[in-house]
């Protein structure tokens, strides 16, 4: 059964030049086939020109007890946004 | 292979369906014939894997199923619609005057049989499919460019599974090997040429499947070394799919794909 298998985080490329983007997860028993598996759920509408999976079990992950310290203190820090400079309008992707 | 014995057909016999496959008279039968043979290989295993859906051993591998039954229907809807109107070769065609290898009409049994089935068909498959893209007639050189890289995947998830089942627990290869016994006496027959098939091949129009039958030979006894599995032994060679003679499977399979647009001949969905 599936259940016996690792889980696997997929991440699919949807065109040169951009990056790899998480798409979901699947279940296999080992790397080729978790691409297999990949390919047939998450490509099947053109969706993509590459694949990436990784062992879900070996990502790390921030603790969401520790949200509070890791990720408020941002939010007073507006000096760190680039919202102080005039951009021309020339200027699209920024 | 040696060549094999002719099996004596009763001239006349055909299905009683209201369209039956075309009569040996016209022109460039032969040609429609071979559309048919491939198209009713695509259709019927097409439909078998279809019979999966909803029931795979795991999501996964129903979304995998469910994949190469649309390939394969896809396929099919080219090539029947290449030799007629193809809505009604599908459905309103009799048992007797379907053309495919009796190999894709072979039950799916368990999941390593369905496998077993696989790998035998997609490997032929592709290796044809790589000549017919140098055959002399448009349509087929064109449909092969397509269909090729379809069954370039077919024949690879077929094959990492046979390894897998093969040499993974105790039951799943006994189980592979069950599978690969039941099919391996299919095998012959996707090599047969009789003289539809000897016409074509003379035109250019179809490749020779003797020309590669060793190569095939080799390609699947690869597969099975790595999967630890002993190639099955050869036996007594059944034929006659190429000329409608089928095995009972095939006639339950069309009872439930031709139920609907039989029933109600003019539905719209």
């Amino acid at each position: 059964m599936s259940s016996d298998w690792p889980l696997w985080e997929v991440f699919v490329r949807s065109k040169g030049g951009l990056s790899h983007r998480h798409v979901g997860s699947v279940h296999a028993p080992d790397g080729e086939l978790a691409l297999a598996h990949a390919r047939d759920t998450y490509t099947r509408r053109m969706e993509g020109v590459s694949l990436w999976v990784v062992p879900s079990a070996e990502i790390v992950a921030s603790d969401p007890d520790q949200a509070g310290e890791l990720f408020e203190p941002a939010a007073s820090k507006i000096y760190r946004h680039p919202t102080f400079y005039d951009i021309p309008d020339e200027v699209k992707h920024i | 292979m040696a060549s094999l014995p002719p099996i004596d057909v009763p001239r006349g016999v055909t299905g009683a369906g209201s369209f039956d496959a075309p009569s040996a008279s016209e022109a460039d039968s032969a040609r429609i014939d071979y559309l048919l043979r491939l198209g009713d290989d695509a259709l019927v295993l097409g439909q078998r894997l279809s019979e999966w859906c909803g029931h795979g051993p795991v999501l996964e591998v129903d979304i995998s199923l469910a994949n190469l039954a649309l390939d394969l229907v896809g396929q099919a809807t080219l090539l029947l619609n290449e030799a007629g109107d193809g809505d009604r070769l599908a459905f309103h065609r009799d048992v007797l005057d379907f053309r495919n290898c009796l190999l894709v009409e072979q039950p799916n049994g368990d999941f390593a049989q369905t496998i077993a089935r696989h790998l035998l068909y997609s490997t032929w498959q592709h290796m044809l499919l790589q000549r017919l893209q140098q055959s002399s007639d448009q349509f087929l050189r064109e449909f092969a460019h397509k269909a090729v890289k379809e069954v370039a995947y077919h024949r690879e998830l077929a094959r990492e599974w046979t390894i897998r089942l093969g040499d993974g627990t105790e039951e799943s290869s006994r189980r592979m090997a069950e599978g690969l016994d039941w099919n391996w006496r299919f095998i012959p027959e996707l090599f047969e040429v009789d003289d539809n098939l000897q016409a074509l091949i003379e035109r250019g129009i179809a490749p020779d499947p003797n020309a590669f039958e060793a190569e095939y030979r080799s390609q699947i006894g690869a597969v099975l070394l790595e999967a630890q599995l002993e190639p099955p032994a050869d036996q007594r060679p059944i034929l006659g799919g190429r000329r409608g003679h089928h095995s009972e499977h095939l006639g339950h399979l069309l009872a439930i794909m031709q139920f609907l647009p039989r029933t109600y001949p003019d539905a719209t969905w």
